[in-house]
């Protein structure tokens, strides 16, 4: 917290520390943001209990421990990409972002496929076999698909955002004595994660 | 830009931020600036336009409640006008109001700094607010009708009625982004910013009650943003969230909603009692009571003021234990603001009182919040408010607080910082008859209600009996006074801005935080060096040659 | 005015990551074997707390919070604290 940390240069204001902390209060707000789905949640498992774990069935657990295992490793080539860029290795640190990147299409692709294959089977919001279930688990399949679909727009938003980086690693705007911006490009995406990783367990986990 | 023809050049050789010429220049130099100043001036144009739409639509509630009866308008068109006065005075003014127009102008100013962390995003913060205002305005106007639910879009109605729900939803998403954007830019500013020698308690008071609200900003606003996005949601695609007719709780919507907006009344109360607090010991020449005590219970208001939503559901069916958990927290909220209030008044003891506008507005805050906070505590008892809920008691405490709190705090430093801001002074005479005629207006219109309501008169309503109509008439006239009031006080700041009595001197009213010791009006920069700070903020031991000035109300 | 160092001064070598992400897979596996096993009520908080773990892996290693000032761990705390206590007051009402 010290005033005396930062230096004023003579064209441009650089806080590398006042960056990152930007970056952390933003992420805050996403948490809150899911955090006020994970209360919803909460109360209504509280309230239907059966018909969660009924609901969760439908879920296929070996596809959402994958899926896990993929955003999981996507953070780590994301960490890795900063130690290359802090080593000097550019191609390293783009590799590993491009990595990134290509895992996080693939968690995308295989949500793609899970909530289609519901769709085919009629479990979407609004349809007819939902609303002939009881609340309980209407209420379940709401919160799966407000919850999951908002996380996959934040991993759409966090694809782009990485691949902005990896455009300025390249172009040597991101170099080993400035990559504030892809640290912070690290923590939306892990936070990405850490979400993931409470949503893995409360709607795979409870069958 | 009617202002920049106006502006006297600072001291002769850096130009003031008014007449600054970056990138752009015209009308391009304000809209795309990114420096504070301007962008505090931005939001206070703006802000003050919907500020009068709000108004307008308060002033044709009062004309159709002087009778009973249809008066001018039918009963939805009423449902729609108080909904969008609320949408709009909360989302639109009171939230956005102080932190936006003038911690912008004057925090980094207080702090030796010589911008906001993240100044382009705090441009970015303006554009998501007139965004945000637009999509309110253009939802009245649209077909569909502007949104009938109140301004609390309570469930299972907001997922019912046909009017414009959807884009006053996502016209407060849009605000409440601009919220945040200004929490987290002031949050980071604070930590980062200060000048050498600025310790945490060297700072000024307001920059401690702007910090508390930051933090809430940030926390607070992020659960109601999702919890409109799922109304929105549920509204668009019938997903079973809250709407019971899929399963869903209509009081879990409250809940959700509550979390959010009872700490939002603090976000809107807290960078008022900080003008209070900046403002009390220039006009008694004193130093501030109690610094510490103050600054800490900015932080415990923004604390325990995340504790207490329920008490707004005290009676929708919530369980014994919940009402009793949130009553007796209410109660504990109350302590730090009456701190607040108990260390402006012995501040004042003993002072050299100096009845300058900004400190008839702050004398009038001190009053006027002390009756609405003291009501509010009186609701936080579950047998009145079982009594008093949705009851013009109810109204009249909040518009205390809000208005007689929040917005008699925004014209206290509207007249405070005004010729700082824009070198010019307004008519000092003008100013205290329009103050009288806002706190007498502000009574005769609000005190009825606190009677009205405890009789029984309900909130919201568009009829009423015919024993509530000398109430209903007296408080009408009361709106009446009070806008004279207002129109009376914009004539004159906004007269002024361009034909004032021009201020070049840095201090004005004998201050002793550092904007008083730049520029009138501030460089581009603020400071031609940053300050190296050594003292507390409000001495006033030293400052007798400022005594014998002439002087200044 | 002190010259100010950019980076971090311990910057992590490439194996810690490695281990954080063999422990996160591990506990991945931990928590699924263990959804499958029947031990009813204990479920949910079994998997809360592994899920816990592994958050608390990726903010101290992935995210760099060992090694940014105090300043950022308060708040961190600050805004779990806000969460957590909306859990605890909402259900102050849901659970009597």
């Amino acid at each position: 917290m010290s005033s005396t940390e930062h230096t004023v240069d003579a064209h441009v204001h650089r806080d590398d520390v006042g960056s990152r902390m930007g970056m952390w209060l933003f992420l805050f707000t996403e948490l809150l943001l899911f955090g006020g789905m994970f209360l919803i949640y909460s109360v209504y498992r509280f309230e239907y209990p059966e018909a969660f774990h009924l609901a969760a069935k439908e879920l296929n657990t070996i596809m959402g421990a994958f899926n896990t295992a993929v955003l999981l490793t996507s953070s780590m080539t994301m960490a890795l990409s900063i130690v290359a860029i802090q080593r000097n290795q550019k191609t390293l640190s783009i590799i590993m972002q491009l990595i990134t990147i290509f895992l996080a299409i693939f968690f995308l692709v295989n949500k793609y496929f899970e909530w289609t294959a519901k769709f085919h089977h009629g479990i979407y919001p609004g349809s007819e076999e939902l609303l002939s279930k009881g609340s309980g688990e209407i209420l379940f399949f709401g919160l799966y698909y407000v919850m999951t679909g908002l996380h996959g727009l934040h991993v759409i938003v966090g694809m782009f955002l990485i691949a902005v980086m990896t455009r300025m690693t390249r172009r040597e705007i991101i170099t080993k004595d400035n990559y504030v911006r892809l640290e912070n490009a690290g923590l939306y995406w892990h936070l990405v994660d850490i979400i993931w990783i409470f949503l893995f367990p409360l709607f795979y986990l409870i069958a | 830009m009617a202002v920049e023809s106006a502006t006297i050049k600072s001291n002769g050789h850096e130009p003031s931020y008014l007449e600054y010429k970056g990138k752009h220049t015209g009308l391009l130099g304000w809209i795309l600036s990114t420096d504070h100043k301007r962008i505090g001036i931005l939001y206070l144009v703006s802000l003050s336009i919907f500020f009068l739409v709000g108004v307008t639509f308060g002033v044709l509630m009062r004309l159709e409640l002087i009778a009973p009866g249809e008066t001018i308008m039918d009963a939805q068109t009423y449902n729609s006008i108080f909904t969008l006065h609320g949408v709009i005075m909360i989302f639109l003014f009171v939230v956005p109001g102080l932190p936006a127009v003038f911690g912008n102008f004057v925090l980094p100013i207080l702090i030796g700094a010589k911008d906001v962390a993240f100044p382009r995003i705090n441009l970015m913060s303006w554009y998501m607010y007139v965004i945000g205002g637009l999509l309110a305005v253009v939802s009245i106007l649209l077909p569909g009708g502007p949104a009938d639910t109140g301004w609390t879009f309570y469930i299972p109605y907001s997922v019912r009625t046909n009017t414009n729900v959807m884009l006053a939803l996502f016209a407060a998403f849009t605000l409440g982004f601009s919220s945040i954007l200004t929490g987290l830019n002031f949050v980071t500013t604070v930590h980062r910013l200060r000048a050498p020698g600025m310790t945490w308690f060297k700072m000024p008071l307001s920059v401690w009650s702007l910090y508390s609200t930051a933090w809430v900003q940030v926390l607070a606003t992020p659960i109601i943003g999702i919890t409109l996005l799922l109304v929105a949601i549920e509204r668009w695609l019938g997903v079973g969230i809250f709407d019971p007719a899929l399963g869903g709780d209509p009081i879990l919507y409250q809940h959700l909603f509550w979390i959010y907006s009872h700490p939002a009344v603090y976000i809107m109360i807290l960078p008022a009692m900080g003008v209070v607090s900046e403002i009390i010991p220039v006009f008694s020449r004193r130093t501030i009571f109690g610094y510490k005590f103050i600054a800490f219970s900015s932080v415990a208001i923004a604390l325990f003021g995340s504790l207490v939503w329920a008490h707004h559901m005290f009676t929708v069916g919530m369980s014994n234990t919940g009402q009793f958990i949130f009553s007796l927290l209410t109660m504990l909220v109350a302590i730090p603001s009456a701190i607040k209030v108990f260390n402006w008044v012995a501040t004042l003891y003993k002072g050299s009182i100096e009845l300058a506008t900004p400190m008839l507005f702050v004398l009038a805050f001190i009053f006027l919040f002390t009756i609405g906070g003291l009501t509010g505590v009186m609701q936080g008892i579950l047998t009145v408010d079982i009594q008093v809920h949705d009851t013009y008691f109810i109204v009249a405490h909040f518009h205390y607080v809000m208005f007689g709190g929040t917005g008699f705090g925004f014209f206290a430093a509207l007249h405070y910082w005004f010729p700082k801001m824009f070198g010019r002074m307004y008519n000092r005479k003008l100013a205290k008859v329009a103050f009288w005629f806002l706190f007498v207006g502000f009574n005769v219109l609000y005190f009825p209600m606190f009677i009205m309501g405890w009789l029984g008169m309900p909130r919201r309503y568009y009829d009423y009996l015919p024993e509530f109509e000398p109430y209903q008439f007296l408080s009408t006239i009361g709106s009446w006074i009070l806008v004279t009031g207002l129109l009376m006080m914009i004539y004159n700041l906004y007269h002024s801005v361009k034909k004032g009595e021009v201020v070049t001197e840095k201090n004005i009213w004998g201050g002793e935080t550092l904007e008083w010791q730049i520029d009138t009006p501030p460089i581009h920069e603020n400071f031609l060096d940053i300050p190296k700070i050594e003292t507390d903020p409000y001495q006033y031991k030293g400052n007798e040659e400022v005594l014998e000035k002439e002087e200044v109300s | 005015m002190e010259k100010h160092d950019y980076y971090h001064e311990h910057s992590h070598s490439y194996g810690i990551y490695i281990i954080v992400w063999l422990a996160l897979m591990a506990l991945t596996a931990v928590t699924v074997a263990v959804a499958g096993m029947d031990i009813d009520r204990f479920t949910v908080a079994t998997a809360l707390i592994i899920a816990s773990i592994k958050a608390y892996l990726v903010l101290t290693i992935f995210m760099h919070l060992r090694s940014e000032s105090k300043a950022f761990v308060v708040f961190v705390l600050v805004a779990l604290f806000f969460l957590g206590i909306s859990f605890v007051l909402l259900f102050a009402d849901y659970s009597f």
